[in-house]
C-alpha cells in the first residue's frame, strides 16, 4: 500500500504517495525528478548518492523515503543560489576536484556537512570525513585541494557557505 | 603552428558547471515516455547445462509485460557477439557468443531471460519467479589448471580451453641467451581487477516502427561501434540506428565492447513495443561487467654481469573468461611491450589466451601496457638485485637513446629522453640521500623501500593499416567536422567520447587557437551517432589528442584556408599575402585592411565568393596518424613497510611524465593523478577473488572489493618533462593511462627493495598486510 510522504526538497514543499518500500533515493531522482543525486553502488559504500536531510548528511540510497516524512532535504541542485554557485561547487570547478562528474554531487554534500561541523579541517579531518564516498576518476587529489579552497574561501567571508544550505538546515534541525 | 593563447593554458573546464550542479545527463537521467524496466535473471552458477526455464509465474504478474528467454530474442537478433582480432590474429577457438545463454551457462552472471514490465518493484519481483532448472557442470576457475588436458572443459564439448597460443619473436633470442652470464627468471601474477566506473551500465532504448528508426542511449565510450555492431544484430541499417552517449560516469576501458543487454535493452523495446530502460546495480557490474588483467607470467632474462639486457624469453597465460571479449586479445600487447625503455638483442614472447568460467577480460585502463611494464620493470629490479648493481644503474646502461628506436618486435618509439625523466625524478627524491637513510633505518630494524618505474607506452590508436586489421575492417583514424555558422560561431563534431578527461575544453582550446576566435565561440559535439562524421572511432588507448585532437586541428585548418582564401577575394589581396592574426584576416604590410573572422563567415553565406568557390564554411578531416605515440617516463615510490604487520605506508610518490606537447596541463595532471590511484590501487587493494572450489564470485559488492578511499592514497608529486611526437604536428602524445602503467610496479619494486634485507625476492599484488605478513612468516620460519 503507498503511504503519504510530506517533505521539503530544496526549499519546496511536496507531498507524494509512495511504496514503503521506495527508497529515497529513487524517490528524489524519480518522483521529484532531481537526477543530480546519483547511485553508485548497492551496499552504502560509494556515496554518490548522498544528500542533506535535516542538515545531516546522508546516503539516501540507504534510506527508504517514507524515513523522510516531513524531513527538510537539501540536494546538488538545491545548493547554488540566485546562479551564485557554493563555494564548493565553484571550487571543485576551480581545482578540477571532477574529471566524470558522477561522484561530484554526492562529494560535495559530504562536504557540506563537513564544513558546518569542521569549518576549517585539516587534510586528515578532510579524509575521514570524505572517506564514505569514492571516486574513481580524480585520485582525490584535487577534491582535498578543492575543500580545503572551499574552507578557505568560506572562513575568508565570513562563515557560513552563501548557498545557506547549512543555515536551512540548522533550522530545520531546531524545528523539527 | 597558429598564434598560441590558448593551447598550453591551464583552462577550466567547460563541462564542469552543469556536472557540479546536478546538471549532468547521465543515461539514467532520462526515461522516455512510457519507459518500462527491464531486469536480468543471471545464472547463479559459473558453468551449468540448462534444463529448463518456466517463466509462467512470472510473466502472470498484473506489472510485467513480457518475460523473454533466448528463443525470443532470436526472431530479432541474429549471428554471435563480435570478437576483434586485436593483437591475436591467429585465435583458436572463439566460443560463439549470442546476448543471452541458450542451453548453457558459462560463467556466474550470465543473462539467461529478462522480464519487462512497468515499474523496478514489479521486474525485481517477478525476475525472482522466473525458475530454471540448472544441471552444474565442473567448472574451469584457474587459468593455469585450464591447461591441464584432463581438467573440465569451461564449454562443454570442447577440445580444450586454448583460445589462442602464439609466439612473437623479435630479434637474436637463441643468441642473447648462449651469450648470457646469468639467467634470471621471474614469476608474476597480474591479479583480475574490476574496472568500477561508479557510473554502472545503463541502457535505454526506444524503437520507432512507423519510422523503423531504433535510439539507444547508453554509456559508452565508443558509441559508433555500438551502432555498427548492434544494427547488424537487429539487422536493421546503420542510418536507423542511433546510439546516444551523453555524460558517462567513467569508462576505464569497460565501456568500450559491446555487452549483452546493449542488445537485449533495444530487442525487448522492439519486442514489448514500448520504450526500455535497464540499470546495472553494483552487484551486477562486479559479476557482469568485463575485467582486466588476469594474467600470469613466467619470464627468464639473460644478462652479462656489468648489467647489460641481452635477451628475454616470457610466457604471458591470460585469462580469457568464458567468452573471448571483444577487444580481449588488446591485452596481448603486453609481449609487445615487455621490451620496455631498453635495449635487447632479442626477446621472445608466448601469449596463450585460456578459457575460464568467469566473466570475460577486456581492456582494463593501460590494458596490456601496465603487464608489460610491471613484467620488464620488475625483471630489472631482479637483475640489478642478483648482481648486487643499483636499480638505477642498471636502467641508465640499457635504456634507449637514440630516437626514432625500433624495438625488437618492430614497433617504433618516436622521441624520448629517458635518461632525463629518470634524473628529474631521482633528484626530485634526493636519490642518494634515500639510499642512506634506508642503510640507517635498516641497522635500526626499520625498513625503507624505494621503487623505481621508467615506463614507456604505446598508444594512440591508429595508424590505419595495422589497426584495420586489428578491429576486423575499420582503421582506426579520426574523423571530426568543423561548422561555422554566418554569425561565426563554431560548431565541432568529434568521434572521440569524452567520460571525464575533458575534450570538450581541450579541443575547443585547440580549435580557437586555430581559428583565433575566443574559445566561448566554439561548441564541442560527440556522443551521438546522428552527429558528425559518419563513423567516430571512441576513446580508449589514449588515443584522443593525438587522434582525435589532429582530427579537429586539420578540420579548423581546412577552414582557416577556405576562410582566408576568401578573406584575400574580399580585401582584393593575393592569397599569399593574407595573415591570420588573432581572428583577423590581414593583408601583409598594411595591417588597416583587415577582415574579422565573423565577417568572413557572413560572407561565405553571401554571393561575393572568388570564383569556384562554393558557399558555406565546414569542413570534415580524417586523422591518420603514420605511427603511434610512444609517452614515458619516471616515478619513484618510498615505502616503508612495517615487518611485524606487513602494512605498506607510502612515503612519497613522484612522477615524472612525458606525454609530449601538452594543451592543458590542468587535465594532463588530473589524468596522471587518477592514474596512479588505479595503479597503487592494483599493488595494494585490489583483487576479484573467486572460490577455488565452487568458482562463485566472493568479491561481488564494493564491501568486498576494496576501491581505495581518499584516506588511503597518497598525494603524488607530479611533475613534466617535454618531448615533442614528431608523429603530429601538435607534438602531443597521450596521458589518461599512463600513471596506471607506471604505478603498480613503482610500488611493488619499492616493497621488494624494502623486504630485501629479510630475504624476500618477490611480492605479488595485492600487496595486502594480510599477503605480506604470511611472506614474512615464511621466510623467519628456521
Ligand atoms: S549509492 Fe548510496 S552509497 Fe552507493
Ligand atoms: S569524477 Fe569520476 S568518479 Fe569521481
Amino acid at each position: 500500500m503507498a503511504e503519504r510522504v510530506r517533505l521539503t526538497i530544496n526549499g519546496v514543499a511536496r507531498e507524494d504517495l509512495v511504496e514503503p518500500r521506495t527508497l529515497l533515493v529513487h524517490y528524489i531522482r524519480e518522483v521529484a525528478g532531481l537526477t543530480g543525486t546519483h547511485v553508485g553502488c548497492d551496499t552504502s559504500q560509494c556515496g554518490a548518492c548522498t544528500v542533506l536531510v535535516d542538515g545531516d548528511a546522508v546516503k539516501s540510497c540507504t534510506a527508504f523515503a517514507v524515513q523522510a516524512d516531513g524531513a527538510t532535504i537539501t540536494t546538488i541542485e538545491g545548493l547554488a543560489r540566485d546562479g551564485e554557485l557554493h563555494p564548493l561547487q565553484q571550487a571543485f570547478w576551480d581545482e578540477h576536484g571532477l574529471q566524470c562528474g558522477y561522484c561530484t554531487p554526492g562529494f560535495i554534500m559530504a562536504s557540506v556537512k563537513l564544513l558546518a561541523d569542521t569549518p576549517e579541517p585539516s587534510d586528515d579531518e578532510i579524509r575521514i570525513g570524505l572517506e564514505g564516498n569514492l571516486c574513481r576518476c580524480t585520485g582525490y587529489v584535487n577534491i582535498l585541494k578543492a575543500v580545503r579552497t572551499a574552507s578557505r574561501r568560506m572562513t575568508e567571508a565570513g562563515g557560513a557557505p552563501t548557498g545557506g544550505a547549512a543555515a536551512g538546515s540548522a533550522a530545520a534541525r531546531t524545528a523539527g | 603552428m597558429a598564434v598560441t593563447q590558448l593551447i598550453g593554458a591551464r583552462i577550466q573546464r567547460r563541462e564542469d558547471p552543469r556536472l557540479v550542479t546536478g546538471h549532468g545527463r547521465f543515461t539514467d537521467d532520462r526515461s522516455p515516455r512510457g519507459c518500462c524496466v527491464l531486469q536480468v535473471v543471471r545464472s547463479p552458477h559459473p558453468h551449468a547445462r540448462i534444463r529448463s526455464i518456466d517463466t509462467a509465474r512470472a510473466a502472470a504478474h498484473p506489472d510485467v509485460l513480457r518475460v523473454l528467454t533466448a528463443a525470443d530474442f532470436r526472431s530479432v537478433l541474429h549471428g554471435a557477439m563480435p570478437v576483434t582480432p586485436s593483437f591475436v590474429a591467429e585465435k583458436r577457438q572463439v566460443p560463439e557468443r549470442f546476448p543471452i545463454a541458450t542451453e548453457e551457462v558459462v560463467y556466474q552472471g550470465e543473462p539467461v531471460a529478462v522480464v519487462v514490465a512497468r515499474d523496478r518493484a514489479a521486474a525485481v519481483d517477478a525476475a525472482e519467479w522466473v525458475v530454471v532448472d540448472y544441471e552444474p557442470l565442473p567448472a574451469v576457475v584457474d587459468p593455469i589448471a585450464a591447461l591441464d588436458p584432463a581438467g573440465p572443459r569451461a564449454h562443454a564439448g570442447a577440445p580444450d580451453n586454448v583460445c589462442w597460443d602464439v609466439t612473437y619473436t623479435g630479434g637474436d633470442v637463441a643468441g642473447a641467451f648462449a651469450d648470457a652470464e646469468l639467467v634470471v627468471h621471474g614469476r608474476i601474477v597480474q591479479q583480475r581487477l574490476a574496472p568500477t566506473p561508479i557510473e554502472g551500465r545503463v541502457v535505454v532504448a526506444e524503437h520507432d516502427p512507423y519510422d523503423e528508426r531504433m535510439t539507444i542511449w547508453l554509456g559508452s565510450q565508443n558509441p559508433h561501434f555500438i551502432r555498427l555492431f548492434v544494427s547488424q544484430a537487429l539487422q536493421m541499417a546503420e542510418t536507423q540506428v542511433r546510439v546516444v552517449s551523453r555524460d558517462v560516469g567513467g569508462g576505464f576501458g569497460s565501456k568500450i565492447s559491446p555487452y549483452p543487454e546493449d542488445y537485449l535493452v533495444p530487442a525487448a523495446a522492439k519486442l514489448v513495443g514500448r520504450p526500455v530502460k535497464w540499470v546495472e546495480t553494483r552487484t551486477e557490474a562486479m559479476a557482469g561487467t568485463t575485467h582486466g588483467r588476469g594474467q600470469v607470467f613466467e619470464a627468464d632474462v639473460a644478462v652479462r654481469r656489468d648489467g647489460t639486457l641481452l635477451g628475454m624469453r616470457l610466457t604471458q597465460t591470460l585469462d580469457v573468461g568464458a567468452y573471448c571479449g571483444t577487444f580481449g586479445a588488446f591485452q596481448a600487447v603486453a609481449v609487445y611491450m615487455a621490451p620496455g625503455a631498453y635495449r635487447w638483442r632479442g626477446v621472445e614472447g608466448r601469449t596463450i589466451g585460456v578459457l575460464t568460467n568467469r566473466v570475460p577480460t577486456d581492456p582494463y585502463r593501460g590494458a596490456g601496457r601496465p603487464e608489460g611494464t610491471h613484467l620488464v620493470e620488475r625483471m630489472v629490479d631482479l637483475v640489478a638485485r642478483e648482481l648486487g648493481m643499483d636499480q638505477a644503474e642498471v636502467r641508465r646502461r640499457n635504456f634507449v637513446t637514440a630516437f626514432p628506436f625500433t624495438n625488437p618486435f618492430g614497433f617504433v618509439y618516436d622521441s624520448g629522453n629517458y635518461h632525463g625523466s629518470l634524473d628529474l625524478a631521482l633528484a626530485a627524491v634526493d636519490y642518494p640521500s634515500l639510499r642512506r637513510r634506508q642503510a640507517e633505518g635498516r641497522a635500526a630494524g626499520r625498513y625503507l623501500g624505494i621503487g623505481l618505474s621508467t615506463y614507456v607506452e604505446i598508444c594512440g590508436f591508429g595508424p590505419s593499416a595495422p589497426t584495420a586489421g586489428a578491429t576486423g575492417g575499420i582503421a582506426l583514424v579520426e574523423g571530426a567536422q568543423v561548422r561555422v555558422f554566418p554569425t561565426g560561431s563554431v560548431a565541432v563534431y568529434v568521434g572521440t567520447h569524452a567520460h571525464g578527461q575533458g575534450h570538450d575544453t581541450t579541443f575547443a582550446q585547440i580549435v580557437a587557437d586555430t581559428l583565433g576566435v575566443p574559445m566561448e565561440q566554439v561548441e564541442l559535439h560527440h556522443g551521438d551517432t546522428d552527429e558528425g562524421t559518419g563513423f567516430g572511432y571512441g576513446t580508449y588507448g589514449s588515443r584522443s589528442l593525438s587522434v582525435g585532437g589532429m582530427a579537429v586541428r586539420g578540420a579548423s585548418l581546412l577552414v582557416r584556408e577556405k576562410a582566408r582564401r576568401l578573406a584575400a577575394h574580399l580585401l582584393e589581396a593575393a592569397e599569399a599575402d593574407v595573415l591570420v592574426e588573432r581572428g583577423r584576416f590581414a593583408v601583409r604590410g598594411s595591417p588597416a585592411s583587415s577582415r574579422s573572422f565573423q565577417e568572413v563567415a557572413l560572407a561565405a553565406y553571401g554571393a561575393n565568393l572568388p570564383s569556384g568557390m562554393e558557399q558555406g564554411l565546414e569542413a570534415v578531416h580524417y586523422f591518420d596518424p603514420a605511427n603511434f605515440v610512444w609517452p614515458f617516463g619516471a616515478h619513484v615510490c618510498v615505502v616503508e613497510v612495517d615487518p611485524d604487520t606487513g602494512q605498506v605506508t607510502i612515503e612519497r610518490y613522484v612522477a615524472v611524465d612525458d606525454c609530449g606537447t601538452v594543451i592543458n596541463p590542468m587535465i594532463v595532471e588530473g589524468q596522471v593523478q587518477g592514474g596512479i590511484a588505479q595503479g597503487i590501487a592494483q599493488a595494494l587493494f585490489e583483487e576479484v577473488v573467486y572460490d577455488p572450489d565452487s568458482g562463485q564470485l566472493r568479491t561481488g559488492t564494493l564491501l568486498d572489493y576494496l576501491v581505495p578511499t581518499m584516506s588511503e592514497l597518497p598525494v603524488p608529486e607530479c611533475s613534466r618533462q617535454v618531448t615533442p611526437s614528431p608523429t603530429n604536428e601538435l607534438g602531443v602524445k597521450g596521458v589518461g593511462e599512463a600513471g596506471t602503467i607506471a604505478a603498480s610496479v613503482a610500488v611493488i619494486n619499492a616493497i621488494c627493495d624494502a623486504l630485501q634485507p629479510l630475504g624476500i625476492r618477490h611480492v605479488d599484488m595485492p600487496a595486502s598486510p594480510d599477503r605480506l605478513w604470511q611472506q614474512l612468516q615464511e621466510v623467519r620460519r628456521p
